[in-house]
């Protein structure tokens, strides 16, 4: 009885210097250190970005709602549907229109500021700070700022523009209840919330190509266009990409302010696909239809993906 | 003469330079102005068409305030936000680390494209995953709870904040790690001893991005909960305080401007560290 409760005390301490050997070798060896500390964000990746996103595949191809038990596979059949409603279609064309548009003005914009931005002046910091607000506060409630300012009743930007004259004192128009007014200014306000990403990343692009570049061609004779064009902006093509990059994902995506600002209105002419799929899959409850639509956002990633590791590889060559 | 026409061309181009400046920050800056003279301003005078509106044609008030923080639920979402952000920053750096440290040092060539790979998961949108996670947050039982939060944003701020900080590892040279196991301490004990110490800037910049990030999302916030007690900032005062008809424009204002200014400051000490993570790899020089 003793005898063999030693020998069962003695294996015990042998595992556990087992143990500590194997603890201790794991600590030491590159190789399994490096694999156990990058497993619970791999874990937690795959858990709530890969699982979520093949289950979002699966719920298209299904016919599940909000409160149902059992699905069942139906194949293409929901993204057929999705296709022939006009209000897919507008939103689709709606969410083109969109993206393309604010990342034109945000770009040429963003060019113009981050060019101002690169002197030297007194209060930069101050004016650096307020620029960077947009980006900084959280989107819904700067977009409430802006839903107090196109109010149809109180809006400051009409006052303003009668006060100095641009508009008569009978022009009052209702920015959120025209169709084309009201793509504007979900146009406008998506330029505003962007400028600033866009600014700051091509600022930091701008500081890093050398000034005796430019002193080079302005003594050889270029102009302030000519830099612009042959020296200024072929140096800053890949930075301007990037910013394209993170500009048309975010705003392609993006449902936040259509829905604080016009709820995808009126009429379904600033529905993008985003809020649809929001309306359909979780206001109305049809899960599926609502993951296939959401699906039509993932081409435009892919293809972004794709670019940027086409810069970065390219970046690493060089 | 042609001094003359130096100095006027000079002028003009500061000139030019000062109003480019100016119109792009009232552009920027003028919401979050006007957030701020609503907030004070009466409701009678707010809602008067024939007065000037940018000026205080009645005596300002404290009302709008004080009805935000004692009839709304609004220090109840300002509360909630603060729990979630401290949770979400805390599991986001037990995550990140040591992964970004592994990747960084530990795994070799194929660190840097596990590291790319990772950055990607980050352009996969909320508007794609909410539709599914919705269904896997009711199964488990955490639909209209603060705890769905904790448990999904970590899902973009993971991703991010594993590529920022393996930027900041790379930067701290070998040599002290090595010269620290000389000196006895294991690989990870060099790890925790010497590489964290050194990337406390790195880590508080990840710390200020995840709150901000929580700050603002609004998608899942708004897709999992549906009581008003248990809403974030960002997703309560669009959906609770904008309602009907009757806009309390005074509070709501209030309500955008003291949830927006504040973070913002804070978060442009470390814009630039951002920045940097946002154009590593793709531009190198």
């Amino acid at each position: 009885m003793t005898q063999k409760a030693i020998t069962t005390v003695e294996m015990g301490t042998q595992v556990a210097r087992a143990k500590a050997g194997l603890l201790s070798s794991v600590l030491d060896s590159e190789i399994w250190l490096g694999r156990l500390m990058i497993a619970p964000a791999i874990l937690y990746i795959v858990l709530l970005i890969g699982f979520p996103f093949l289950l979002a595949l699966y719920y298209s191809l299904s016919d599940i709602t909000i409160g149902s038990r059992t699905m069942s596979f139906v194949g293409l059949k929901n993204f057929k549907a999705v296709i022939q409603t006009p209000t897919f279609q507008q939103s689709l064309k709606n969410t083109l229109i969109f993206t393309f548009i604010s990342q034109a003005v945000v770009l040429v914009l963003a060019k113009v500021l981050a060019l101002a931005l690169l002197k030297n002046f007194k209060g930069k910091w101050l004016v650096r700070l307020l620029i960077l607000l947009p980006w900084v506060a959280p989107i819904s409630l700067g977009t409430i700022g802006w839903l107090w300012m196109l109010d149809s009743i109180y809006s400051i930007i009409n006052w303003i523009l009668q006060a100095v004259g641009i508009f008569g004192p009978k022009t009052w128009p209702i920015w959120l209840g025209v169709p084309h007014l009201a793509m504007g200014s979900v146009i406008a306000v998506h330029v505003w919330r962007q400028l600033p990403l866009a600014t700051v990343i091509l600022l930091g692009g701008l500081s890093s190509i050398p000034t005796d570049l430019h002193d080079a061609a302005a003594v050889d004779g270029a102009g302030f266009w000519r830099r612009l064009f042959q020296i200024t902006i072929p140096l800053l093509l890949p930075i301007m990409i990037v910013a394209v990059l993170f500009g048309m994902v975010f705003t392609f995506t993006d449902m936040i302010v259509i829905f604080v600002l016009t709820r995808g209105g009126p009429y379904d002419t600033t529905q993008v696909l985003a809020s649809l799929a929001f309306f359909t899959g979780i206001m109305g409850g049809d899960l599926a239809e609502g993951a296939a639509i959401s699906l039509f956002l993932f081409p435009v990633l892919v293809a972004a993906a794709f670019v940027f590791l086409r810069i970065a590889r390219r970046a690493e060559v060089t | 003469m042609p001094a003359l026409m130096r100095r006027l061309k000079r002028w003009g181009a500061r000139g030019s330079h000062l109003g480019i400046v100016t119109v792009f920050t009232v552009f920027a800056a003028f919401p979050f102005y006007w957030m701020l003279v609503t907030t004070f301003k009466r409701t009678s005078d707010l809602m008067n068409t024939t007065n000037n509106p940018f000026l205080f044609n009645q005596p300002p008030t404290l009302e709008h305030l004080r009805f935000l923080f004692f009839e709304t639920l609004y220090g109840r979402w300002l509360w909630n936000t603060f729990f979630v952000g401290v949770l979400v920053v805390g599991i986001t750096l037990l995550l990140a680390v040591p992964a970004a440290y592994s990747l960084a040092r530990l795994t070799g060539r194929g660190g840097e494209q596990l590291g790319i790979g990772i950055f990607l998961t980050y352009l996969v949108p909320p508007t794609i995953l909410f539709i599914p996670l919705a269904r896997v947050v009711s199964n488990l039982g955490l639909k209209d709870s603060l705890w769905s939060l904790i448990l999904v944003y970590p899902s973009f701020t993971v991703p991010f904040c594993t590529w920022l900080l393996m930027g900041f590892f790379k930067a701290i040279p070998k040599d002290l790690e090595e010269a620290a196991m000389i000196d006895g301490y294991s690989r990870f004990g060099a790890f925790v001893k010497v590489v964290i110490p050194l990337s406390i800037a790195g880590t508080l910049t990840v710390v200020a991005f995840s709150f901000t990030l929580v700050m603002q999302e609004f998608v899942y916030g708004m897709t999992f909960i549906s009581f008003a007690s248990q809403y974030t900032v960002s997703v309560g005062v669009p959906t609770f305080l904008v309602r009907g008809d009757v806009y309390f424009w005074g509070s709501l204002m209030a309500a955008c401007f003291i949830a927006s200014v504040p973070i913002a400051i804070l978060y442009n000490f470390f814009v630039d560290r951002f920045i940097a993570g946002f154009t590593v790899g793709a531009v190198k020089g």
